[in-house]
């Protein structure tokens, strides 16, 4: 099969893995233009229509998400986003694993029909090695609508959870901002900062600066401990480098306990003061 | 302005989740269902647009019947009116084109929807509806200011950086959650719901289009991972097993 990659800075040796996992026939370039969706959707496709392959792969980067989908509608197709895995049987048409329902399930999903099919994969799916040569592509004519600006950071955050050596992170499990104090508990007793994923930031129950996720830090503390975190893969990409991961959950389903080391399997609310107890008792 | 936002129906946050017999799809028979979140989050920006702004807000949804439930609630949140697609097709691209068809006689200023479902969480329904549609797109954003014929917006990138953006109107956004504070109908918002109009377009043009590009071939739970130590039972001792072991075995502690 022939394979393009589309390769940006982020995730450039993955998706360049995943391509020769692929196919054989594998071709892959930069493109040679400063960002916008409208400026790379005809950049591509001007690159497709030259190259001619079976199957487009990407990383899946907020980058493709923003343009990727459009390109693959201007072929008909659907991009078959944020992969996880691939399978290849005989003559048929591959199929690939993605997850769906926040991580509940995963999907398998055959293509159908003839090429250009469009694939996006997730970050970390594909260990990242070797790197072949990259072209870099710049297309005849570009007209864009975006105006785009230079990329910004807020003011700076007041909390670097890098640092830290025990993170004690909080999610929807946690219901109300008003029972916030009973994991501020957990990381007292434990020297531990205090993390949430997503959704808790959202809601203003916890500053943003302390959000661990793929919009949040990216955090590898000795010990992570997960409480009410049901592990969106939002949230995973964030915190799965962490030596020790323990997640506290009353769904014993949720996907934080496929990447955990250990876990209880409770309400929140009896398992974290049961914690905090036997901290204080044997220190 | 007239804004339309493109809402999906999806199974109530923390449903027990069961596969079909066929295990293809879940099995949909005993859920109970809501709005998926970050379309909440696109319907109250287009609520709080228009009391700047003037204008009307119509939300649109292509679903089974059970979708006028939602359609409704956001009617009583402040929508002005409400579009149902009725259809039960998941593919994205057959979606988008639904949606286009039905969009594109309202000729809306601007497009909102949210970034992704929580159900499929494919993340393109907004784009794939810009590309049908012709109009200029942007993605995960955090702010949209209106400025006189263009919009301006503040986008989402990795790792806590921002973009800003600026394109002509008409345009699509898809928002990401968080950026607004989510309003509640008032009783007197259900009230009025009742009587605002929800036209029902009947048909399965998907099909009509052009056969999907991809197939949910099968949806099962994945693998457990079997590195995972669970402790379960009575809550103390649990928990005096779980420092025991970070402790000792792991020495983390």
């Amino acid at each position: 099969m022939s394979v393009l990659a589309i390769v940006e800075q982020r995730m450039a040796s993955e998706v360049l893995a995943a391509a020769q996992q692929f196919g054989s026939d594998v071709k892959a370039y930069s493109i040679d233009l400063p960002y916008t969706a409208d400026a790379y959707t005809s950049a591509v496709e001007e690159l497709i229509r030259k190259v001619n392959p079976t199957l487009v792969v990407f990383g899946h980067t907020y980058q493709t998400r923003d343009y990727a989908p459009r390109l693959a509608a201007r072929f008909g197709r659907t991009l078959i986003g944020d992969v996880i895995a691939a399978r290849f049987e005989k003559k048929d048409p591959p199929v690939f694993v993605r997850q769906m329902f926040q991580g509940k399930f995963n999907a398998d999903v055959r293509l159908v029909g003839d090429g250009p099919h469009f694939v996006s994969i997730q970050a970390g799916a594909w260990r990242a090695d070797g790197s072949p040569q990259v072209e870099k592509f710049s297309p005849a004519s570009v007209t864009s609508r975006q105006v785009a600006e230079p990329p910004f950071r807020e003011a700076a955050r007041a909390v670097d959870l890098t640092a830290a050596d025990i993170i004690v992170s909080v999610g929807r499990g946690i219901k109300e901002k008003e029972n916030i104090p009973v994991v501020e508990a957990l990381a007292q007793a434990l020297g531990a900062e205090l993390a949430a994923s997503r959704p808790i930031c959202d809601a203003g129950w916890l500053p943003m600066d302390r959000q661990v996720g793929s919009s949040g830090q990216t955090v590898s503390p000795k010990v992570y401990i997960a409480v009410g975190i049901s592990g969106a893969i939002q949230h995973l990409v964030g915190m799965k480098g962490a030596k020790t991961i323990v997640a506290i959950n009353k769904d014993p389903d949720a996907p934080i306990f496929e990447v955990a080391h250990y876990g209880i399997v409770g309400d929140l609310f009896e398992v974290v003061p049961a914690l905090v107890e036997e901290l204080k008792k044997t220190k | 302005m007239k804004i339309a936002v493109a809402i999906k129906q999806v199974p109530l946050r923390d449903s027990p989740l069961r596969l079909n017999a066929a295990g293809t799809w879940i099995d949909e028979d005993t859920l109970s269902f809501e709005i998926n979140e970050p379309d909440a989050y696109a319907l109250e920006e287009a609520l709080q647009l228009r009391e700047k702004h003037g204008g009307e807000v119509i939300v649109i949804s292509v679903g089974p019947a059970r979708v006028s439930q939602t359609i409704r609630e956001a009617l009583a949140k402040g929508a002005d009116r409400g579009i149902h697609i009725e259809s039960s097709s998941i593919d994205t691209f057959g979606i988008a084109n639904l949606l286009a068809t039905a969009l594109r006689p309202e000729s809306p200023d601007l497009i909102l929807t949210g970034l992704q479902s929580d159900d499929l969480g494919y993340g393109q329904t907004g784009v794939v509806l810009a590309q049908l549609l012709g109009l200029p797109s942007s993605t995960i954003i955090m702010q949209v200011e209106i400025q006189p014929g263009k919009v301006r917006v503040k986008r989402e990138l990795e790792d806590g950086w921002f973009q800003h953006i600026e394109m002509p109107l008409p345009a699509v956004l898809t928002i990401q959650s968080g950026l607004n504070k989510l309003r509640y109908a008032t009783l007197m918002g259900i009230k009025k719901a009742k009587t605002k109009e929800i036209k029902v377009i009947s048909l399965d043009r998907a099909a009509e289009v052009a056969p999907p590009s991809a197939v949910i071939e099968k949806l099962y739970a994945p693998e457990k991972n079997k590195q995972a130590q669970i402790f379960e039972g009575d809550p103390r001792t649990a928990a005096a097993k779980l420092v025991e072991k970070l402790r000792f075995e792991a020495r983390v502690l």
